[in-house]
């Protein structure tokens, strides 16, 4: 099923008697595994509305991000929310819809100074479960008319609605950018530092640590003064330790989309996690975890662990603010283990009974959350 | 504003309602003397009143939940209240309903810089949160212009924005975690110091729900690093269409300031009477701040001074130290008392796409004209958020309904062209009945599906946010299933 408008969306889904997969550009290919009908939202493709002078971009779910991106990239702007490309991980292929970024609020390192792909959606149009079309939000940048079903549906997995259009507040791309490179820290004294460097007023929109090289990366952007100024402060903070500074363009680039896409753990088998944590807690889970490889992102508050297929990874977390989701998995251990963390009780009840007043008959991506 | 008619037999049972309250809470912590209740009978917008049947002052999470099971059981509509600062009569008390103030918890839980949150009580100030970490030189981002009132409890249940959100957005974006009691009492922790959710996005649900899903007694604030320094500039166009263009090609030039407030005529005579800001008399006027160190600053401000210069200004002011920058926000933040001394006056906060701006503000001048009601404009420009401020009498009869009714046409082309009928201060009772002309019914039916999920009495706020008549038939299921 490929439907080419919002309205033969709606069509389809309010004719369907068996369950939907519903797929984008499949690529990310996580949670329960679902039996179902694939329901492909390709067709459902184009920008709607791009207005650069009001960062604002209204786009069918359907549309390439790569399209998106290119148009982006022509008013000298971006997604600020850096999503993740889950292909090289999950070994997937086909092309990332927008609508895909958003139901998996796919948000990369930038995530810890500007926010999560949630913290710039405007809007959404959906098709729920019953074939019902639902707007919510809208285009401008500050709405808090009625309900916050924006935020509801984006990391929703496409289990309450198939979304049909997103807009999405977007922001400049900066001149000038630089990686901040220490190395031969252990993961306590690379936690310490990136919460320092957090802390300070130097706006660090990156700040990873991957254990296997032995390397803390820092990120600065801004106008080109700025950046060399805000670097050297950071130098100077960290006297003690020598920080290189890497401000070519290409290699800037290329470093943090490594860690956007967990490049450090993707050649070798094994299950992979990603841990949402309270950054300071991270040395001591890295410890616990018994990982066979770790990634820091987020200051230390995400942990990207790989680990032998269908280890209970969240067993070994014991007592934890935070939640762990099973990213890359044997067909085995997502089926045996909840691929999205459980929920306390309470929660748990609101969530189901959302999807039951959303998807009533259970059509959409039923059980791809778990629940 | 209609509400709905009170629940004669809940004002009947008040005595019993009112003792099993007391047997829950410490001595003091409910209140139900007429002339004591009167004090909670609004909030800001304080042409609608009505005293409510009980007020309770909970001093911790476990009597709120003790209260809500109580009128859970009861069948008792429970009205939420932070600091009372609601313009949009969010927190406005209805004759049967039980009020439930959260104010005397305002402590601070823990403050955490390496992790870079703080967790507070609801009932605490906004600015007070910044005051418990700005000796660490952080700060907590949201600045709605009530802060030094406004409770936290208000702020994430209308999702408040301030002048600054352009770089820091909304309390959305700056919360964390929240301690949330159901309506059935039910205790529950949803997010904390982590980042986003492990499920569905209940955190992003929550907040903004005008107290509709949960009360809201603890939360988990995300604080920043204050930068190292911040300057304005204040420059002065002859047409609000040259001021609007200017706003567009800052933001276009990659400029991301902190704030972008705009001034019309009328709200710029009115600033200059009361605080004599030294103001240039134009048609418009754009305050633009910048953030950083003294040198990014000085960078940034040249480059959007170039972009002023275009446009060619009537005048372009630059503040050279802290009392040239207070001055030129003095004017600005003093506008809504300045227009409170001409007139009565009604605050609306529609947002509008940017690109709109020329337009959307012609047709209020045309509407000033046709209801003979004067209006001035101050708003958060880089975000598109508008507070036309209109002007009316409220002792001459009339006018209060002529008020609203121009203030119902400004949001509605608000909506038409793109935009929404409220940026940061809430739908309330305010706009209840406007929200038809921004959502289709499916569109309110799936809103209102997720109130039934979290509260399926309809108890908490019940008479808020959706039209009474697109929510009453579940107003009334719940009533007659007592």
């Amino acid at each position: 099923m490929r439907p080419e408008t919002e309205a033969e969306l709606a069509e389809t889904i309010a004719a369907c008697r068996r369950p939907l997969h519903v797929q984008g550009g499949g690529t990310r290919a996580v949670g329960c595994p679902v039996t179902g009908d694939v329901l492909q939202t390709g067709g459902l493709s184009g920008i709607s509305l791009y207005e650069p002078g009001a960062l604002t971009l209204v786009v069918r779910a359907g549309t390439p991000l790569a399209e998106v991106e290119a148009a982006l990239e022509g008013e000298g702007q971006r997604l600020p929310f850096e999503p993740m490309d889950h292909r090289g991980l999950l070994g997937t292929t086909g092309a990332p819809t927008i609508g895909g970024v958003v139901a998996t609020n796919a948000s990369g390192p930038r995530r810890i100074q500007v926010g999560a792909c949630r913290d710039f959606m405007l809007g959404v149009r959906f098709v729920d479960g019953q074939g019902k079309v639902i707007k919510n939000g809208g285009r401008v940048m500050k709405n808090v008319t009625g309900y916050d079903l924006v935020k509801l549906l984006s990391g929703s997995w496409g289990t309450l609605g198939v979304l049909s259009e997103v807009s999405l507040k977007v922001l400049p791309k900066p001149e000038s950018a630089a990686t901040l490179r220490l190395r031969g820290l252990d993961t306590g004294q690379a936690v310490t530092v990136m919460s320092r460097a957090l802390g300070s007023p130097y706006e660090i929109t990156g700040a990873a640590h991957d254990p296997q090289a032995e390397e803390t990366l820092l990120r600065i952007e801004g106008f080109a003064r700025s950046v060399d100024y805000r670097a050297g402060q950071i130098q100077a903070l960290f006297v003690e330790h020598a920080v290189e500074v890497d401000t070519d363009p290409g290699r800037v680039a290329a470093t943090w989309a490594a860690i956007r896409d967990v490049a450090p753990l993707q050649a070798v088998a094994g299950d992979v996690w990603r841990l949402s944590v309270k950054p300071s807690d991270a040395p001591r889970l890295a410890e616990q975890l018994g990982a066979d490889a770790l990634l820091l992102d987020w200051g230390g508050g995400l942990i990207w662990a790989r680990v032998p297929a269908d280890t209970d990874l969240r067993a070994r977390l014991g007592e934890v603010c935070g939640h762990a989701t099973l990213i890359r998995g044997s067909t085995a251990s997502r089926a045996a283990l909840p691929v999205f963390h459980p929920e306390p009780a309470p929660l748990a009840r609101i969530s189901t009974g959302l999807r039951a007043r959303f998807d009533p008959r259970g059509i959409l991506n039923p059980g791809l959350m778990g629940g | 504003m209609e509400m709905p008619v009170p629940n004669a037999d809940l004002i009947a049972r008040k005595a019993q309602i009112v003792a099993a309250l007391a047997k829950v809470l410490p001595a003091g912590g409910v209140i139900s003397d007429i002339a004591e209740t009167r004090a909670y009978e609004c909030d800001a917008l304080t042409a609608y009143r009505c005293a409510p049947l009980a007020v309770v002052l909970p001093t911790s999470t476990a009597e709120v939940s003790a209260v809500l099971r109580i009128c859970h059981d009861m069948g008792v509509p429970v009205v939420p209240r932070g600091s009372g600062t609601s313009l949009a009569g969010g927190a406005l008390p209805t004759a049967d309903c039980v009020l439930l103030g959260v104010m005397r918890m305002n402590e601070v839980l823990e403050t955490d810089y390496d992790n870079r949150f703080i967790r507070v009580q609801t009932g605490r100030t906004n600015l007070s949160v910044t005051g418990a970490v700005e000796q660490e030189n952080f700060f907590y981002a949201p600045d709605p212009s009530s802060q030094l009132a406004c409770a936290i409890a208000g702020n994430i249940a209308m999702n408040s924005g301030g002048a600054h959100c352009l770089k820091y957005g909304v309390t959305t974006n700056n919360l964390l975690g929240v301690t949330l009691v159901m309506m059935d009492g039910t205790i529950t922790e949803v997010g904390g110091a982590h980042l986003d959710a492990g499920g569905l996005d209940l955190l992003g649900l929550i907040c903004g729900s005008e107290g509709q899903l949960g009360v809201v007694t603890e939360a988990t604030l995300r604080i920043l690093r204050k930068p190292e320094g911040a300057r304005p500039v204040l420059m002065g166009f002859d047409s609000n269409e040259v001021a609007g263009a200017c706003v567009s090609d800052i933001i276009k030039a990659g400029l991301l300031p902190v704030a972008i407030e705009f001034m019309d005529r009328p709200c710029i005579e009115a600033c200059e009477a009361f605080a004599h800001a030294g103001y240039p008399m134009c048609e418009a006027l754009l305050i633009v701040e910048v953030e950083g160190a003294p040198a990014e600053i000085d960078e940034q401000l040249a480059l959007i001074l170039d972009i002023a210069r275009r446009h060619n200004p009537v005048e372009l002011r630059e503040a050279k130290d802290a009392d040239e920058a207070g001055r030129i926000w003095l004017g600005r933040k003093s506008a809504f008392g300045a227009m409170g001394q001409i007139n009565d006056y009604m605050c609306l906060d529609g947002t509008i796409p940017v690109s709109a701006l020329p337009y959307v503000l012609k047709r209020i001048g045309e509407f000033s004209k046709q209801y003979g009601l004067g209006v001035g404009n101050v708003f958060h420009a880089g975000d598109g958020n508008m507070h036309p401020l209109i002007l009316f009498d409220a002792n001459k009869p009339g006018d209060l309904e002529l008020c609203e009714a121009m203030g119902a046409d400004i949001l509605r082309l608000c909506v038409e062209v793109g935009g929404c009928l409220t940026g940061e201060h809430g739908v309330g009772i305010e706009k209840r009945d406007l929200m038809v002309d921004q959502f289709a019914p499916d569109d309110l039916e799936a809103q209102m599906a997720v109130k039934d999920v979290f509260d399926p009495k309809w108890l908490l706020n019940p008479a808020k946010v959706f039209p009474l008549a697109a929510s009453e038939s579940r107003r009334l299921v719940a009533l007659a299933a007592e």
